[in-house]
């Protein structure tokens, strides 16, 4: 297909799928490229539900407001006002459009959605297909995506990876270049903009909640082609994991939303069976130090509380491992969280219907990414606001979630916005499908306004880039250095994770800038296990690991330069948050000449809601 | 300190095209491993166990939780996901770890099968609620927990394919459909609105490769990971085939 205008979706899940079907939807056709056939996307793996005001929560007094305060206060402040005051906005209206097609969420007696508690409120806002929302969710997209392929305006490129986007002589994103995982063919892609919707990059950190294909690699390659990331250094790190040996699993926040408890023994290095230890002689710390939110805290305190009790000695038979508790919940509660305690069970062979499940915290969510910006707009309040007037996006506007790239759109987990430096539970999926639906008509109405159509660009433009591939590859399968991709990555994800997740401080970071400055060394003298042309995952893995290593610095930078702490940032050496002068994004270009990134700060304008402290404990 | 390992026997095929052949691994043993890590192990030093540098294993894989489908091999004869299959369990079967591809989808490079067939058919079948847009038009339709107690059941299906490797009917070079197509069948025509293209989706279930193939032996039942009702989708299925066969019948219809 060669019709023009037409668009690129990097990325098969929630985010690039909700845009897919928006984009579809306007007439414009859709090319939609992903490593995984979409269906298997990562969404597929959230558990725990979606975020949105409704009928029920109003009339306990909760509002779309309250949604949008939540999430900036859970934030730290740090996410921009105007894009949140549009999301919370829209997710009633998402959560019904995702009821009308098709999604079985879970119903109450009289057959409405149903709801549950999650962290960061006290309001039960949170709407749920079992214990495996995303997959739901995932696969209602999945579906409409592929009426609009029947229909002739969705190509689909599966197995497909992006390797870097084409600008044209101004600077204008032209297209992608991409090269199929199983042929290894390389090929340039016209289209009058391009939607990157590429996740998060767990795997940065070795081990985390995430899939294997969660590299963060093509934003790092949108980076490196002049792409700006805003707070890279603000990663989440999830309270309740089941630490593994290829990943660590996650127990999702629903355990603690439908009354899962969080303990410890009271006696350090107690090695008792759980169930042995009776109820006094169990510490149940986060209900102690937090009586209101008790376990469902934000996830950053959270995470914090665990880690540290288990640096005091407290961890489950002194190690590092805390209880997470639902044996008490009723079984009908069970049942609701059946598709969770199925992988728990599973994976270590207990059953936590009878026995404490082990967790503790794992790398989980990027809150940092591609940087962009939306056209904010004044309008006038509905009911629940609480101002008379307040800052929403601006509807189709072709700036939303645009990078400083033109033609380049960053949406979902990939993209810096909404969550600020700490994404409240159950906003991702909100903020992907939003994202793909709200700016998704942004990205049509840009390119059918687009003059310079990619289809009259000249060749060479694409050949160019083409070749500029080519080159890195041939490179990369014809060194015989002495060092292994994968040892390399060990070190990685062990350095990034001593030095850069639960607390920070700056002698083990610039430790860790030392330790990947070796690294890039070693990358630059490494063997390929198979150096043939067909499938080779060697090599994926190993193109991967560099663009890993170069969005691993800039996490690393960030993360020093940010003296304070803020969120999930947290620094042990600097333990306050100092608005002046940090209220503000870490914005990161890459510097091509010197392979290193530079840092700026960027004011966080406060349109509605005022600065103030974030206290969960009364 | 001595290392225990344990061998692993891999099934290999370098090209869609070629004929396949057996390596055998020596894997180092660490508490709580599954095959996922055990092909890890393999990956980051493929040698075999009478010390030949081999090209890395290549296999398919991605939450490593069993949700998105994607890990499916055979594994000591049995059909599962690699990531939830546990190395302890295996090696209490058998001594010798067996991996293979599944032998019902066209192999693209060693453990890695091409199951584009299956989202084809999903495509065949008109896998979808036809909504009218993305635009705010209100909720969906109301449904009981019950209703969807049966529908959750069915969203749950990943597409792994267990379900037709086990299957006697369904073959490399036929077009059986199998379990998986009936089951997502009868999940769109149980919903209020997917429910408008049943007639679309019977005629289908109908025709060549459908459900009258069905030699009701239900060993897809059997192997399903995420334990979806199959036979209870077969017989539904079939019900709403019959049916529609009678009504097509005295309306005239083709
Ligand atoms: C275990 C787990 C549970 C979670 N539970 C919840 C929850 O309950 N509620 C909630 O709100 N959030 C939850 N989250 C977070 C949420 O799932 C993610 O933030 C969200 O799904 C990300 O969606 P996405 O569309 O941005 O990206 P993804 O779903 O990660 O999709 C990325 C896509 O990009 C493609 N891609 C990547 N790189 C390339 C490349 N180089 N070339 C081509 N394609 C590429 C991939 O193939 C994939 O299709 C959870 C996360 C985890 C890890
Ligand atoms: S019942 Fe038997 S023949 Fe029918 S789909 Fe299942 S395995 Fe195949
Ligand atoms: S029905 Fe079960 S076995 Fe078959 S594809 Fe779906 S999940 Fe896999
Ligand atoms: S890797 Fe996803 S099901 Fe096994």
């Amino acid at each position: 297909m060669s019709d023009h205008p037409r668009v690129i979706v990097v990325g098969g899940g929630l985010a690039g799928l909700a845009a897919t079907v928006r984009i579809a939807e306007q007439g414009v056709p859709v090319d939609l490229f992903s490593m995984v056939p979409v269906k298997r996307s990562h969404s597929v793996c959230a558990q725990g539900g979606i975020n949105a005001c409704n009928e029920v929560a109003r009339q306990q007094g909760y509002s779309e407001w309250q949604h949008m305060d939540e999430t900036l206060y859970g934030g730290d402040f740090l996410n921009h006002q105007p894009p949140v005051y549009e999301m919370t906005h829209w997710a009633p209206k998402i959560i019904d459009l995702l009821d009308r097609m098709g999604v079985p969420f879970n119903r109450t007696a009289e057959g409405f959605r149903d709801l549950r508690l999650f962290g960061g409120s006290l309001f039960k806002r949170t709407h749920f297909s079992g214990a495996s929302t995303g997959q739901q969710l995932l696969y209602a997209l999945d579906e409409q995506t592929r009426r609009y392929e029947d229909k002739g305006l969705v190509e689909n490129y599966e197995f497909w990876e992006f390797l870097w986007p084409v600008l044209d002589e101004n600077g204008v994103c032209k297209g992608i270049i991409a090269q199929d995982q199983r042929t290894m063919e390389m090929k340039a892609f016209r289209a009058d903009a391009v939607v990157m919707a590429t996740g998060g990059c767990g795997v940065v950190y070795g081990k985390s909640t995430m899939s294997v294909i969660c590299t963060g690699a093509a934003a790092a390659r949108c980076y490196e082609a002049g792409v700006k990331l805003g707070n890279p250094e603000m990663i989440q790190v999830h309270p309740t994991a089941i630490p593994g040996e290829d990943k660590c699993r996650l127990m999702s926040e629903s355990a603690r939303g439908e009354g899962g408890r969080v303990w410890v023994p009271r006696k350090k290095g107690d090695d008792r069976k759980p169930t042995d230890i009776p109820e006094e002689e169990r510490w149940y710390f986060l209900e102690e130090r937090y009586p209101k939110y008790g376990n469902l805290v934000p996830r950053d305190i959270a995470t914090r509380e665990i880690f540290s009790v288990c640096e005091e000695g407290y961890g489950v038979g002194g190690g590092r491992m805390a209880y997470l508790d639902i044996t008490h919940l009723p079984i009908e509660t069970k049942d609701k969280l059946a598709a969770i305690l199925e992988i728990y069970e599973k994976f270590t062979g207990d059953d936590p219907r009878f026995v404490p499940m082990k967790i503790f915290p794992a790398v989980h969510y990027s809150m940092g990414g591609l940087y962009t910006e939306y056209e904010a707009e004044e309008r006038l309040p509905v009911p629940g606001d609480k101002l008379d007037k307040v800052w929403g996006m601006k509807d189709g506007d072709p700036k939303n979630m645009m990078t400083n790239v033109e033609g380049l759109y960053a949406f979902g987990e990939v993209n810096y916005q909404y969550h600020g430096a700490t994404r409240l539970g159950a906003n991702a999926l909100l903020s992907c499908i939003f994202d793909g639906l709200f700016c998704g008509s942004s990205v049509a109405n840009y390119v059918k306004a687009c003059e310079d159509k990619a289809a009259d660009k000249p060749e060479a433009l694409y050949q160019k880039f083409l070749d500029q591939e080519k080159a890195k590859i041939d490179k990369l399968i014809n060194m015989n250095g002495k060092f292994n991709p994968y040892e390399i990555h060990a070190r990685l994800g062990d350095e990034m994770t001593a030095s850069c997740t639960v607390v920070k401080n700056e002698e083990r970071m610039l430790q860790c800038y030392e330790a990947l400055k070796e690294m890039k060394a070693q990358y630059k003298d490494i063997k390929l296990s198979d150096t043939g042309d067909y499938t080779n995952a060697n090599l994926v893995f190993s193109r991967a690991l560099g663009d890993m290593i170069v969005y691993a610095e800039a996490i690393l930078l960030a993360s020093i330069e940010r003296k304070e702490s803020r969120g999930s940032h947290f620094r042990s050496d600097f333990p306050d948050r100092i608005d002046d002068p940090f209220h503000k994004t870490a914005v990161c270009s890459y510097d091509v000449e010197n392979d290193k990134p530079i840092l700026e700060w960027e004011d966080v304008p406060l349109h509605m809601v005022e600065l103030r402290k974030r206290d969960y404990s009364k | 300190m001595s290392t225990k390992t344990f061998k692993v026997k891999v099934k290999r095929q370098d090209e869609a095209a070629s004929a396949s052949y057996w390596q055998t691994f020596d894997v180092d043993y660490t508490p709580n491993m599954n095959v996922i890590s055990t092909l890890q192990k393999i990956a980051a030093k493929p040698v075999t166990a009478d010390g030949k540098d081999v090209a890395p294993v290549v296999w398919d894989c991605g939450c490593l939780e069993e949700v998105c489908g994607a890990c499916t091999m055979v594994i000591n004869g049995r059909a599962c996901q690699a990531c939830s299959t546990l190395v302890d369990d295996l090696l209490e079967e058998a001594s010798v770890i067996q991996i293979e591809p599944m032998s019902k989808f066209p192999v693209v490079r060693d453990l890695w099968v091409d199951r584009a067939r299956m989202f084809n058919n999903l495509k065949r079948i008109k896998g979808w609620v036809p909504t009218d847009g993305t635009y705010d038009l209100g909720a969906g339709p109301q449904e009981t927990q019950e209703e969807q107690d049966l529908r959750y059941a069915y969203s749950r299906c990943m597409t792994c394919g267990c379900c037709l490797e086990a299957c006697p009917q369904f073959t490399k070079d036929n077009d059986f459909m199998g379990a998986q197509i009936f089951a997502q069948t009868d999940y769109f025509n149980s919903h209020a609105t997917g429910k408008l293209l049943a007639d679309d989706r019977l005629d289908v279930i109908m025709g060549e490769g459908g459900i009258s193939d069905c030699g009701n032996s239900q060993n897809c039942v059997q192997v399903c990971p995420k334990e979806l009702p199959l036979l209870n989708a077969i017989a539904s299925v079939g019900r709403q085939a019959t049916i529609y066969s009678i009504k097509r019948f005295f309306t005239g219809k083709k």
